[in-house]
């Protein structure tokens, strides 16, 4: 069952301590290739921190990382990116004063290998509209290609912050909190979304709507305190005794967030 | 879809039409200014406005505040002037000798400052610039407080005499349209876009797998070169160049200029720079008071209208990019 490849992501003993603090302690985490993966937990339980580690914007204190095979404990972020991981933020990571059509066109531009072209005419960038309006219509933006994503609706820019990650073609897409602060129609619609676009690929998210984790979700993975706490298929994990009284238990005001 | 599309049609119409007048009103100004203005003071003008618009692609479209620009400006004013004076190189090589010397030392200043953000990245380039500045008053070749007087002029390619206004001014001019277009082109290249991410959203644009810390040194290098350019050229204009222009007043100066005239757009730096130096020189008259009249606007620019002149102008003609 654990052979190798049927893993995309594998972290062992993953560990980050700030200033004596664990945050996250020897954490093993295996996602499987094609999945939807859920991280749970409460509050401050190190989720983020994960996230962070994976993507390599913090260095673990110990433990490996390997993605496809290959150790990338050690990269940078930018060079995870280049391997197809492609991370979303708590807050809506949009660019706020450029248009939803540049935004996602600054995610295509890259395949081009211009990017430091700082002597080219913006005109080499226009081939990419036809695809960057492909991205917008796929999440239900085709008609706010023009307008900057600052003035976009929550909703719309989490949309938005997708259909960016999702020009990048990535192979692991890790989402953290895509429904947070979202009224309950933007929910349906971004889980919508998130199912409609997981054909294919790989997803790790952090979600604290158990509602969406249950609708999404191929296996789940709970923290507490920085350790997991348990781990396997919604069914199994929502029965569990230890989760409900950890997590279930402050479940209530979670739901809400 | 059809109707989004018109929408985008009807306003980048809009958008290039406003920019077409800008445009035209900016070289018929650069063409036509030693007409009304005398060709010094114009020379300055010109000068400081390459200054800002340099100084302007690293803060309006890289969201990084240096507040050392003084030490680009000064060195290649310096540079310049010892090049010409003592080893004899002609006025384009010598601005050339002096931009590339501002553009080493912005790789150095850059890559020891863009480690750190924010204020850190602002207090570290002040430091390096007040190295730099004590420099410039220590240096054998820098003549101290007296500064570096006396550099020729020359002839522009052997031929030109550059000792008459006129001909000195569309030199000047020249350069200064060349610096302006290769930052217009910076600002819209592919590299400018990732630019503008990165001033938007710096986590998000290393999350796409762009390496922000190159991008930002590569902006600041270009930032670093032109500001050179400008305080090159300004040493053949005054055939001096002094401590003044490696001051870190100097560098608070550009900062003005620059918000004053509309951070992050195109020709904001060109009128914040006109303003400030007209501004300087019509109330000379006033000594030390000038400063309180400049910081007396200056608050009145941060109250009323955030956006500098230019980007007030921009809303009002509900455009983004002028």
């Amino acid at each position: 069952m654990f052979e190798m490849g049927d893993f995309i992501l594998e972290a062992r003993s993953l560990s980050k301590e700030f200033g004596g603090f664990a945050a996250v302690r020897d954490v093993d985490l295996a996602i499987r290739r094609g999945s939807i993966h859920a991280l749970i937990g409460p509050n401050g339980a190190g989720k983020t921190t994960v996230f962070n580690l994976l993507t390599k914007f913090l260095s673990p204190t110990r433990g490996s990382i390997v993605f496809e095979g290959r150790d990338i404990t050690s990269l940078k972020p930018a060079d995870v990116a280049n391997l197809g991981i492609i991370r979303s933020f708590q807050i809506s990571a949009v660019f706020p004063h450029l248009t939803a059509l540049e935004n996602v066109r600054v995610a295509l531009q890259r395949k081009l290998g211009i990017s430091y072209h700082f002597w080219r005419s913006p005109r080499v960038l226009e081939g990419l509209h036809g695809e960057a309006m492909e991205k917008l219509a796929s999440v239900g933006l085709a008609n706010f290609a023009d307008s900057p994503a600052v003035l976009l609706s929550y909703g719309r820019k989490r949309a938005l912050e997708i259909a960016t990650t999702l020009a990048l073609d990535p192979t692991l897409m890790l989402l953290d909190e895509p429904t947070q602060g979202m009224g309950a129609e933007d929910v349906g619609r971004v889980t919508d979304l998130i199912k409609e676009v997981s054909a294919g690929r790989t997803i790790l998210m952090v979600e604290h709507n158990l509602g969406v984790v249950s609708r999404l979700a191929d296996a789940i993975t709970v923290l507490n305190r920085g350790r997991v706490l348990a781990e396997g298929p919604y069914e199994a994990v929502s029965r569990n005794p230890e989760v409900m009284e950890a997590y279930m238990g402050t479940s209530a005001e979670d739901a809400d967030g | 879809m059809a109707a989004s599309e018109r929408i985008v049609g009807e306003s980048r119409a809009h958008r290039s039409g406003v920019n077409l007048v800008l445009w035209a009103i900016l070289i018929l100004f650069v063409l036509t200014a030693p007409a009304y203005i005398y060709p010094v003071f114009a020379m300055q003008l010109l000068c400081f406005a390459l200054f800002a618009c340099a100084f302007n692609l690293l803060l309006g479209f890289t969201g990084l505040l240096s507040f050392g620009h003084a030490a680009f400006f000064g060195a290649a004013a310096y540079v310049t002037g010892h090049v010409i004076k003592i080893w004899g190189l002609p006025p384009v090589a010598g601005i050339f000798v002096g931009t590339a010397v501002a553009a080493a030392l912005g790789y150095v200043i850059g890559s020891l400052a863009i480690r750190r953000q924010g204020i850190y990245f602002a207090m570290i380039t002040l430091a390096l610039a007040q190295i730099i500045y004590f420099l410039g008053l220590q240096l054998p070749f820098t003549g101290g407080e007296n500064g570096l007087q006396g550099i020729p002029r020359g002839h522009l390619f052997g031929i030109f005499d550059l000792d008459r206004p006129l001909v000195m001014y569309y030199f000047v001019a020249a350069i200064f349209m060349i610096g302006f277009l290769i930052i217009y082109r910076t600002i819209h290249s592919p590299f400018g876009q990732v630019l503008k991410s990165i001033r938007e959203n710096e986590a998000r644009a290393l999350s796409l797998g762009y390496n922000v810390t190159r991008f930002k040194l590569i902006a600041f290098i270009i930032s670093a070169a032109l500001s050179g350019l400008a305080g090159a050229t300004k040493s053949v204009v005054f055939q001096f160049a002094s401590l003044t222009d490696l001051h870190w007043q100097t560098s608070g100066e550009v900062i003005l200029m620059t918000l004053l005239g509309g951070l992050g757009t195109i020709f904001g730096p060109v009128v914040g720079a006109i303003t400030i130096v007209s501004l300087q020189h019509e109330l000379s008259s006033l000594g030390s008071w000038v400063n309180v009249v400049i910081g007396l606007i200056f608050i009145v620019c941060v109250l009323a209208f955030r956006r500098g002149i230019v980007g007030e102008l921009a809303r009002l003609l509900k455009t983004s990019s002028m």
